[in-house]
């Protein structure tokens, strides 16, 4: 018998809330009641045994993505594949730092193509899928503070931006990164290039050797982490402004070479308390924001500090 | 778990297929669980989900029916139950375990002591219709009264044994053969017992009753008349007349409502017995062990000679008792007398019938004891509060981690199945006396609140190996044990 999923609803009632082992999906689906209830129940038919899936191919999905080839099976999996594919020729990465944004990119999928929906979205722990169609939009906000009101920033995203996806990657979070950054969030195309790309730009965002930086090999922390002995980020000590700027300086670059290569829409990169935006405002998803709700905080960012959260948009 | 062997210092969770080996300290990748003193530890129930409790939130489960069941699951938390925790009598002193746990977020306190109830006793609830014994008739186990018949329940004998006078109040012997009858039901184990004017009967909580050396099988389907009602249509048109026998209420198709609506004919059946409504009769035999619950083994005794102006040879007749045990086919012969036939095929099937919707025959078994004084005093020393604690819905009341329903008004008086308690839960002290385990379980401010024994308070993980025993967590929707 396949494990079910734990289903439940936010408090608001509105919000699926879909869990199985390490994955954790925030759904919400606007349109009409009964194709609401439509594509909850096929995003819940999709997620049973998504998991099971993908740890069928656990193993290849934990090594280094081949440049070239693809040999693994899964829909999900080769998805992920294909997002760190750009990367693979010039970093170490597995097609893992894509699967957060894949998951995620499937399950809206599910939904799209059981109903017709006025909007929707796909949150799986920050790497959030979107789903528009004319006249809507998404604001999303970042927040530094979960545990507090307030928003640093925000963007909107309209029908005729191409972002479609937007995930964060940081030393803070559950996985691990190889650079030194808070957060990094990244707007583009699909949830899984989002996923990717803000890895890759998180881990650029580094000061090799500091002495402040603790540093720790994965497969000590993670026996079966898929990074093996490259050191994580554990513990970024005080930094000078002029090592800050340093470190998000090397993100930048990585940032704008990504954006120029088209795989991403935009950044926000974010190393104690320094904000660096990368993005083309005259595309219309205008960057990110500095929000009018709240000025941005100096307060050095806590654990899970820097989830990105998808507001209710005002509808144009 | 499963502990990896190559490497001792990590585990392997099995929580999920990810099947993440998880050092010492740490978290698998759902951060979720992680690896404490080789242990796998829930750390982190649900981030959200707990953010949206901790701020009231409301969780609703999304029920669509079908395929899929929209639970929001909990993990099994450890509960400790009271059995073989030890007792003290007078139980003055703290209860020997005062445990504190975490639910929900909320810190919890069991406390945990075995209560020695010298006003207990048991409910018996006996699925048959057989004749066990006239109400108020005592029951005995060695000969020793241990309780009596009382009032009977659909379907079912009800026996009620034990209580204070059985225990304390007579003979030593009454006393010791009581306390042990109580301990051996409990405990699901076999006992015999006669009724005076009735029965012999084993009854073991969980099996069938055996009644006079013979296994009960079934329940009724329902009185005589409510098979009438259940099967006149399947009856109709394949056979004349059709008499269900009953202890109780004995049917008979052409004269019940349920063969007049089919326009079934008079047959000149003739019925003993006190006629209720029409089709309907009481006491058409003494009950017994029987066709039906009653005495009688040839149906044909409970009929009178037929109506000589209304019945035909020829006449077809079905005689069928309410779990379809018994079941005869007649026709009337030249005489007007009804002379056995081999059963059609399809009156046949009828009969199965109402075997197929009989359900099993079982005893069940319900422990019921109050909570004393003393016993109150070894969970806080002002003991009334923690009565109103429980009546307030503040304390939660388990038995070997089962739930319990409080019987209302005064005192802490409980009933539980006690097929749903781990094998041996209760025990016996010499006064004569049963030792059940009683949990009460409540927030530990309102613990303190109540008087609790504070300095006695241990952590649940302070609890050692030798001191424990693993048994299935408890929940509202367990089965019984095999």
């Amino acid at each position: 018998m396949t494990r079910q999923p734990q289903v439940g609803w936010l408090s608001d009632g509105k919000r699926l809330h879909l869990q199985d082992g390490p994955i954790d999906l925030i759904v919400e689906a606007q349109g009409s009641a009964i194709n609401i209830r439509a594509a909850y129940a096929a995003a819940i038919g999709r997620f049973t045994g998504l998991l099971d899936e993908l740890c069928a191919e656990l193993p290849l999905l934990r090594t280094a993505a081949d440049p070239v080839r693809c040999a693994l099976q899964g829909i999900v999996a080769r998805r992920m594949h294909a997002a760190v594919t750009p990367f693979a020729a010039d970093h170490f990465i597995t097609p893992m730092a894509a699967v957060a944004g894949s998951v995620a990119e499937e399950i809206l999928a599910t939904m799209v193509q059981a109903a017709p929906l006025d909007r929707a979205y796909v949150n799986n722990g920050g790497d959030i899928a979107l789903h528009l169609t004319n006249g809507e939009a998404f604001t999303v906000g970042l927040i530094d503070r979960p545990d507090r009101l307030g928003l640093m920033r925000t963007a909107k995203v309209h029908v005729d931006d191409p972002t479609r996806g937007i995930a964060t990657s940081g030393w803070h979070g559950r996985s691990f990164s190889l650079g030194i950054a808070d957060a990094v969030t990244v707007m583009a195309s699909t949830a899984a290039q989002a996923d990717a790309a803000a890895t890759i730009i998180a881990n650029a965002v580094d000061l090799p050797g500091h002495p402040t930086i603790v540093r720790c090999p994965a497969n000590e922390l993670q026996p079966d982490s898929d990074l093996g002995s490259r050191l994580v980020t554990r513990d970024v000590g005080f930094l000078t402004p002029s090592e800050t700027s340093a470190a998000l300086d090397a993100g930048d670059t990585m940032a704008r070479q990504l954006l120029g290569r088209g795989l991403i829409e935009a950044a926000a990169l974010r190393l104690k308390g320094e904000i660096r935006v990368v993005g083309l405002p005259s595309r219309g998803a205008n960057g990110l924001h500095r929000s009018s709700l709240a000025g941005e905080s100096m307060i050095l960012p806590e654990r899970h500090s820097h989830l990105a959260s998808v507001q209710e948009g005002a509808r144009p | 778990m499963t502990t990896d062997t190559t490497a001792a210092d990590k585990i392997r969770c099995d929580a999920c297929p990810v099947m993440c080996y998880i050092k010492p300290g740490a978290a698998g990748a759902c951060d979720r669980y992680a690896n404490h003193d080789g242990q796998l530890v829930r750390v982190d129930p649900h981030v959200l989900l707990e953010r949206t409790v901790s701020h009231g939130g409301r969780l609703v489960p999304f029920q669509a029916g079908g395929d899929w069941d929209g639970k929001i699951v909990h993990e099994p938390d450890v509960f400790v139950t009271a059995i073989g925790a030890g007792t003290t009598y007078p139980d003055y002193k703290p209860a020997p375990f005062i445990v504190s746990s975490e639910i929900d977020g909320v810190d919890m306190v069991t406390v945990v002591t075995e209560g020695i109830f010298s006003y207990c006793g048991v409910k018996v609830k006996i699925d048959t219709d057989r004749f066990l014994g006239p109400e108020t008739a005592t029951v005995r186990v060695q000969g020793e009264a241990v309780g009596h018949v009382t009032t009977g329940e659909y379907g079912s004998q009800m026996l009620s044994l034990g209580g204070v006078h059985h225990l304390t109040g007579g003979s030593k012997k009454e006393g010791r053969v009581t306390c042990d009858a109580l301990m051996d039901l409990s405990n699901c184990k076999p006992v015999e017992m006669t009724i005076d004017g009735g029965a012999t009967v084993v009854v073991q909580a969980g099996h069938p009753p055996i009644v006079n050396g013979v296994a009960e099988e079934r329940m009724r389907v329902g009185c005589g008349s409510a098979t009438i009602g259940m099967f006149a249509k399947q009856w109709h048109g394949k056979v004349d007349d059709v008499v269900v026998v009953d202890d109780h209420i004995t049917g008979v198709l052409s004269e019940h409502q349920a063969g007049k609506v089919l326009d079934i004919a008079d047959t000149g059946i003739k019925m003993k017995g006190r006629r209720s409504t029409p089709g309907r009769y009481f006491q058409v035999a003494e009950p017994g062990t029987g066709w039906g619950g009653t005495q009688i083994s040839d149906p044909l005794t409970i009929l009178g000679p037929f109506d000589p102006k209304v019945a035909k040879p020829g006449t077809t007749l079905l005689m069928v008792s309410t779990t379809g045990e018994h079941a005869a086919y007649y026709e009337l012969d030249d005489n007007l007398k009804p002379v056995e036939k081999k059963m059609p095929a399809d009156l046949r099937f009828s009969v199965e019938r109402i075997q197929e919707n009989c359900e099993p025959a079982l005893c069940t078994v319900l422990f019921m004891g109050g909570a004393g004084g003393s016993l109150r005093a070894g969970v806080t020393d002002n003991p009334v509060r923690l009565t109103r604690s429980v009546k307030d819905a503040l304390t939660r009341v388990t038995s070997g981690g089962v739930p319990v329903y409080v019987w209302p008004g005064g005192g802490i008086t409980f009933m539980v199945d006690v097929t749903r308690l781990p094998a041996g839960a209760f025990g016996y002290v010499p006064t004569p006396a049963l030792v059940a385990p009683i949990e009460f379980t409540m927030r530990l401010s309102d613990y303190a609140a109540l008087g609790g024994h504070m300095d006695h308070v241990r952590p649940l993980a302070s609890l050692t190996a030798n001191e424990t025993r693993l048994v299935a967590s408890p929940s509202p929707k367990a089965g019984a044990r095999s």
